[in-house]
């Protein structure tokens, strides 16, 4: 680097660069909060599907699946799980847990009751409206 | 210092230490032997999840995959914070040029963190996740449940007030010390830390918002603030070994992270293409952080060149390779397995597959890990009363050094070859297989996962013996 680029010179680029370009972020993620309803008109985010948020969350399933992307690697994505499967199939399977099939992976048991089941299936149902941009490229996941 | 602050570090060194130029940089001792151990815990558990992968019914249900794998993550968090406190209570005194605000605060919050990190572990192991969620207020302000935020809210209430803690008394230090560029950068990279964490209290019933602030914890850490700190210390480690004008070393830092953040901070739409969120982040992301491996690349010429350019021969020559390997391995795994996947029209198909496990892993271990390594490597014989090791424990470090960083190197490798399987059938053939019969098509790159996985828990034993091998110094 030529002398007569100094440190001084190299502090104002970086506090200017990184105050202007913050200033844009917070710019547009005001104006994404502000899209973000209309962007996904189709998501029904009902009482259930709040109460089933919260389950999702306290039974850690982000620690095998994704949601749309994120998460674990170990098990399917779920995202898309209420298009793929169904509401009865989910239900079935979460009272299924484990298979216990030696070497496959498992899945534990969350004895989760009945109106349990119904607010998670809500929360899935929600998670598949969510207006993607056709993420993902095929039902699978 | 007061009779209180020498009583608050560990006696027999309080006294014969010459090596360290402030007494109260001995408070860094603790953390580093505290971020090394949890690492192996790390390790641990991430052996035990590898070895799930293609062996499921391991462990279940005593330790099912998700229990495990939040505490390989918790863990690397956790020991990550503890090097970084640790280098800054050693650095902040040693740039500010005066002891320690608080050497005896620094000790209490020691105990704290480890203490309530230890019990977030044993929480997580020895109850079900929910019935630890609903004892410790989640139900009050749910914010477990979420990628490495899985703490109860008490944890996290006290790493805020750690993290309080710590920033207050190196904020009390810098205030009344020297104030060098590199003490200025570390101490911005560390309030950044504390303050995006605050992010992990925001929990939108929303989804889309969810996700989206989520990132203001998790990106914003690793391609923001977390970057400064790691310049930071690179910064002052070239510094020390190479002896070179710290003009030009602080330029350069000042060029880095100026790089990071103006690419970084929008680069934080590369997580907001399919979320719900609306599709200019595709192009504003895309272009952003195709950017951000610049600051990476240039972190490894800095090293470089300082290296070249140096005026002393530090005998500590273990540090000075952390110090390069850093830059290079933050190269690969952040700029050039982070690039692979970031362009949106890529990420389409590569989106939550190994190939981001593959990216997670180099760019965790060869950015922070290695620069947190760095630090321990040539402060820990400064903190035990000598410049360097004996040529015989550099000689060991060494080798763990190129064990643990080929590992990595073939850990990445398998994964990546894993992702390729997991495109091409479950995301790009015209008659896509399900996600668990796709898996069955990967396992023997998991196997060779878990194989470089030993191999690394190897690297790791040889570093830590490393630390009690005696000899003639080498000087
Ligand atoms: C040292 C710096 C970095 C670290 C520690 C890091 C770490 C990670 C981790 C752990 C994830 C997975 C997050 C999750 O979903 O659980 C991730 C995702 C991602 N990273 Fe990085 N990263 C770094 C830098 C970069 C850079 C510089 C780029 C771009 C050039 C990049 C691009 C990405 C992308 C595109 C994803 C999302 C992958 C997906 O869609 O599944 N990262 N990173
Ligand atoms: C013995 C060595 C290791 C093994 C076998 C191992 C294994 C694993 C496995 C199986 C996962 C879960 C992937 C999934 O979600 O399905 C994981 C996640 C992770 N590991 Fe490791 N790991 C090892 C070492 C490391 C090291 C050295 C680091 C960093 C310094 C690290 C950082 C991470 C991170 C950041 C994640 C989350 C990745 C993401 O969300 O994309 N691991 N590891
Ligand atoms: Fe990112």
């Amino acid at each position: 680097m030529s002398a007569s680029f100094t440190k001084s010179t190299a502090r104002n680029i970086f506090y200017g660069g990184s105050v202007f370009f913050f200033l844009i972020f917070l710019g547009l993620t005001v104006d994404t909060t502000m899209a973000v309803p209309s962007h996904n008109a189709k998501a029904q985010l009902t009482d259930a599907a709040v109460r089933g948020k919260k389950i999702w969350e306290t039974r850690n399933c982000a620690g095998c699946h994704t949601l749309i992307g994120e998460g674990a690697f170990f098990a399917p994505e779920l995202g898309n799980v209420y298009v793929r499967r169904g509401p009865e199939f989910i239900k079935g399977w979460m009272k299924a847990m484990p298979t216990n099939v030696p070497g496959r992976r498992q899945m534990p048991q969350f004895n989760l009751n009945d109106a349990q089941l119904d607010d998670l299936v809500a929360f899935l149902k929600y998670s598949s409206q969510i207006n993607t941009n056709n993420w993902p490229p095929n039902i699978e996941g | 210092m007061s009779n209180a602050t020498v009583a608050a570090l560990p006696a027999s060194k309080a006294t014969v230490n010459d090596q360290i130029k402030y007494r109260s940089q001995a408070v860094a001792k603790p953390y580093f032997v505290a971020a090394i151990g949890l690492f192996i815990g790390q390790i641990l558990f991430g052996l035990i999840i590898g070895l799930q992968y293609f062996k499921g019914d391991f462990l279940f249900p005593a330790i099912p995959f998700g229990t495990a794998r939040m505490v390989h993550t918790n863990l690397l968090i956790v020991w990550l914070l503890f090097g970084f406190m640790g280098a800054g209570y050693f650095l902040i005194p040693e740039e500010c040029e005066r002891e320690l605000y608080s050497p005896k605060l620094a000790i209490i919050t020691f105990w704290v963190f480890l203490v309530a990190g230890a019990l977030t572990i044993v929480g997580y192991l020895g109850l079900p996740y929910n019935v630890l969620a609903h004892l410790t207020g989640n139900d009050l302000l749910p914010t477990m449940g979420r990628g490495y935020l899985e703490q109860p809210l008490i944890t996290k209430v006290g790493i805020v007030l750690v993290a309080l803690s710590f920033l207050f008394n190196l904020s009390m230090t810098l205030l009344s010390g020297r104030k060098t560029s590199i003490s200025i950068v570390m101490m911005l990279g560390l309030w950044g830390l504390a303050i995006f964490f605050l992010f992990s209290f925001v929990n939108p019933n929303n989804l889309v918002l969810d996700k989206y602030f989520w990132w203001w914890v998790v990106h914003l850490w690793v391609e923001g603030v977390w970057e400064l700190i790691m310049g930071a210390m690179l910064a002052f480690v070239l510094v020390k070994v190479t002896g070179v004008d710290r003009e030009i070393i602080e330029k350069w830092l000042y060029l880095i992270i100026a790089m990071t953040l103006i690419t970084g901070i929008i680069g934080t739409g590369h997580h907001y293409f399919w979320i719900g969120t609306p599709g200019y982040w595709q192009l504003l992301g895309s272009v952003f952080s195709a950017l951000e491996p610049v600051p990476f690349f240039m972190m490894t010429v800095f090293a470089f060149n300082m290296v070249k350019r140096r005026r002393r021969e530090h005998p500590n020559q273990a540090a000075t390779l952390w110090a390069l390997g850093t830059g290079v391995m933050s190269f690969l795994g952040a700029g050039v397995w982070g690039f692979l996947g970031t362009l949106s029209v890529v990420n389409y198909y590569t989106h939550g597959t190994q190939l981001t496990a593959a990216h997670g892993h180099m760019a965790f271990y060869g950015a922070y890990a290695m620069v947190v390594l760095t630090m321990i490597s040539y402060t820990m014989p400064l903190l035990r009363g000598r410049e360097a090791n004996s040529a015989a424990a550099q000689k060991l470090e060494k080798t763990a050094f190129w064990v643990m960083t080929l590992a990595i190197v073939g850990i990445t490798l398998s994964l990546t070859a894993a992702a390729v399987t997991q495109v091409s059938l479950q995301r790009l053939s015209a008659s896509p297989l399900p996600f668990m019969e796709t898996q069955q098509h990967i396992m023997p790159m998991y196997w060779a996962r878990f194989g470089f996985g030993l191999c690394f828990f190897t690297g790791l034993m040889m570093y830590v013996t490393s630390f009690f091998v005696t000899g003639k110094r080498e000087s």
